[in-house]
């Protein structure tokens, strides 16, 4: 399973499961920040955006814009006056907040180890220059607790985990030492190019092969323990919490939500939204998908009610997303194995 | 100058004050009388040809001034080479600005001073106009519509049609300069001073690639809003034939590339506004690049696939690239405003 977007995309835009041998499938699995990120945040940040008033400015990357919630999506409360503004960092949403000192604007931090450090530099930037007009909506989620909860499952069936190049600049190659311990799956992170992608395959099979299973690196930018200050900088904003992924369910200690100190940045502080349900979309299989239990063309609704132009589910909304990447880049199926 | 230093909705009102700005600041800005010379609200042309070429958009862009280019000379551009890829030559073309209340005159100036430089490069007349001013807040700064009328030359037949099995497939230049360059001044990023768009007219690459190949030209297409993946999706739904193209062909603008790469977009989706793709017979694949690549703007002309027979009948025609590691995909058309991705 590669555990990451990026390598989804990557693997389906160059074509690579067409190439491989039937006995080898790829799975894509939950690293995909949109397609985990809970209904019931978007319905959150939905009210947000246009029950609270006056209307705040929402500050988010562009792939959440058109994740449908409960009550439509991000991209049509703008059109009913909702004020969004997509960025490329964390820190753009900081200066957003700094030129627009007459509104509040609540940065939606979502991602994984990647996009944590980030907002967790917005939020102390905030602090130290007295943006007060400044809060962050997290759902920032971290990998190893999700690949741990996926092989915990029976019915899930992972010879290997392909392990994401970014994070793993974070986190470092040996935080998935502890799975290979307790599951005794190969853990190879590999970069996002194919060539990569392969060595990685190809690691992850003469482990198998051999018997003797480890946490590997065969991408060049990654360390055994990842960036230090990064980490540091992510235990000085962050404390890990309880999470919910879509279609994995409560994941303990796999969020990160803000320390307590920094609770005045905490958007549920300051706007307090109600809780919304987590409402399962009928016929959805996204969460299915996610844990590679299905293909993304055995959902019933794929390519038929589902496509990109009007996307049911998360994991055709993402750019990244398993059903966006079999769609878009199709026909080659990816089956379960 | 007694216009104003911002525009005031009263000049957009139809009296003096829209004589004024007229005369004292979009005519001159054009280039004179020469190259727009005339107040008439319809212009009187004598037109020669047997075959006209008609077309009309409208330029939003934001920002108005991006690096390669900006909406003056987006709004010349654009519209000449729509006529260029119909195989027209531009006769006369008309200018319609739409202003918002408060626009300041001296970057007005300079936007259609930009407009009148790539008309006057172009050789065709801006014939006749019109100028309306909306309330601030109604619009973002400016907007342009021109329409363009032009000689198709002779000999040339164009049209998805024409595509057939064993046509080449010749694109211009490398991808995605417009889209990335406007998108990265837009959000500010300074990602490279590589990156710039590729905004310019393809009147003069067009004009020279239907005189030297006639009839063998089948079809051309500037690959802008939605990338030469929509184009390619274009050519295959309207020929009926699939579109097989090769990644390692297609010209690459390392800039472009990386700045595509940080965003997370696909560089096929990309807008692109100086390119063309054309569709030639397999025999005049080599004439083809020979008489595009002797232009500037063209010169890294490539051939990057070809058209080819549907193998399943049943299945509507699609797009296919075969990728640099020798896998293949399909190449979908866009859907609606590129987002860039999380991480």
């Amino acid at each position: 399973m590669e555990v990451c977007g990026t390598h989804t995309m990557c693997i389906a835009r160059s074509g690579l499961a067409g190439l491989l041998p039937d006995e080898l499938k790829l799975i894509s699995g939950p690293g995909c920040p949109v397609c985990v990120t809970d209904q019931s945040y978007i319905d959150r940040v939905l009210y947000l955006a246009l029950e609270c008033e006056p209307r705040p400015i929402i500050a988010t990357y562009g792939d959440m814009v058109r994740v449908p919630g409960g009550g439509g999506s991000l991209a049509e409360a703008r059109a009913v006056g909702a004020r969004v503004e997509v960025v490329y960092s964390a820190d753009q949403a900081v200066d957003i907040a700094l030129a627009n000192g007459d509104s509040e604007v609540v940065f939606l931090a979502v991602g994984f180890e990647t996009t944590a450090p980030g907002a967790a530099m917005a939020v102390l930037r905030a602090r130290d220059e007295n943006v007060t007009n400044f809060s962050i909506m997290t759902a920032q989620k971290t990998i190893p607790p999700a690949m741990d909860a996926l092989l915990s499952q029976d019915d899930v069936r992972i010879d290997g985990f392909l392990c994401p190049g970014h994070v793993s600049v974070i986190l470092g190659w040996k935080a998935y030492e502890p799975i290979v311990a307790t599951y005794a799956r190969p853990c190879v992170v590999a970069g996002f190019d194919a060539p990569q992608v392969l060595a990685a395959v190809e690691a992850i099979v003469a482990q198998l092969t051999s018997g003797q299973v480890e946490a590997a690196n065969v991408y060049p930018s990654v360390t055994p323990d990842g960036n230090p200050r990064a980490i540091e900088l992510l235990d000085e904003v962050f404390t890990a919490s309880e999470a919910s992924w879509r279609g994995l369910g409560l994941i303990p200690d796999s969020g990160l939500e803000l320390r307590e100190q920094l609770a005045p940045f905490d958007a549920l502080n300051r706007f307090d939204p109600p809780d919304f349900p987590s409402r399962e979309i009928p016929g959805c299989r996204c969460g299915d998908v996610i844990c590679g239990r299905l293909a993304p063309i055995e959902c019933g609704l794929f390519g038929d009610r589902c496509t990109p132009r009007s996307p049911v589910g998360p994991c055709m909304v993402s750019s990244e997303g398993a059903c966006a990447a079999a769609y878009k880049y199709g026909p080659h199926e990816r089956g379960v194995q | 100058m007694s216009a104003a230093e911002r525009i005031q909705l009263a000049h957009g009102g139809g009296g003096r004050l829209t004589s004024e700005l007229i005369e004292q600041v979009i005519l001159p800005s054009l280039g004179g009388p020469q190259q727009a010379g005339l107040l008439t609200d319809a212009a009187l042309l004598s037109v020669p040809a047997e075959r006209l070429a008609m077309t009309t958009d409208s330029y939003v862009v934001h920002p108005l001034e991006f690096p390669g280019g900006d909406i003056g000379k987006l709004a010349i551009c654009g519209t000449v080479n729509d006529l260029a890829m119909a195989g027209a030559r531009p006769i006369a073309m008309t200018m319609a600005l739409i202003i918002e209340e408060g626009f300041e005159t001296a970057l007005l100036k300079r936007l259609l001073e930009s407009a009148g430089r790539t008309a006057a490069l172009v050789g065709v007349p801006i014939v006749t106009g019109d100028t309306k001013v909306v309330p601030r807040g109604a619009l973002d700064g400016l907007m342009i519509n021109t329409a363009g009328l032009g000689q198709v030359v002779a000999g040339a037949d164009l049209g998805f049609h024409r595509a057939a099995p064993g046509d080449s497939i010749v694109l211009s230049g490398p991808l995605g300069e417009h889209g990335l360059a406007v998108m990265a001044r837009r959000k500010g990023l300074s990602l490279s001073s590589d990156l710039v768009s590729d905004c310019a007219p393809l009147s003069q690459p067009a004009a020279a690639l239907v005189e030297a190949l006639g009839g063998e030209l089948h079809f051309m297409r500037d690959p802008t809003r939605g990338g030469l993946a929509a184009a390619l999706a274009d050519l295959a739904e309207g020929s009926g034939h699939n579109v097989e193209i090769d990644e390692e062909s297609i010209p690459v603008n390392p800039a472009a590339l990386a700045a595509a790469e940080i965003l997370g977009l696909d560089l096929l989706a990309v807008a692109n506004e100086g390119k063309l793709v054309a569709v030639v017979s397999a025999e005049a694949g080599p004439e083809a690049l020979n008489v595009l690549r002797k232009h500037r703007i063209a010169a890294q002309t490539a051939e990057i696939g070809r058209i080819v027979e549907s193998a399943d009948a049943a299945q509507p025609p699609l797009t296919e690239m075969i990728t640099r590691i020798g896998g293949r995909r399909i190449v979908q058309m866009p859907y609606g405003e590129q987002l860039p991705r999380i991480c």
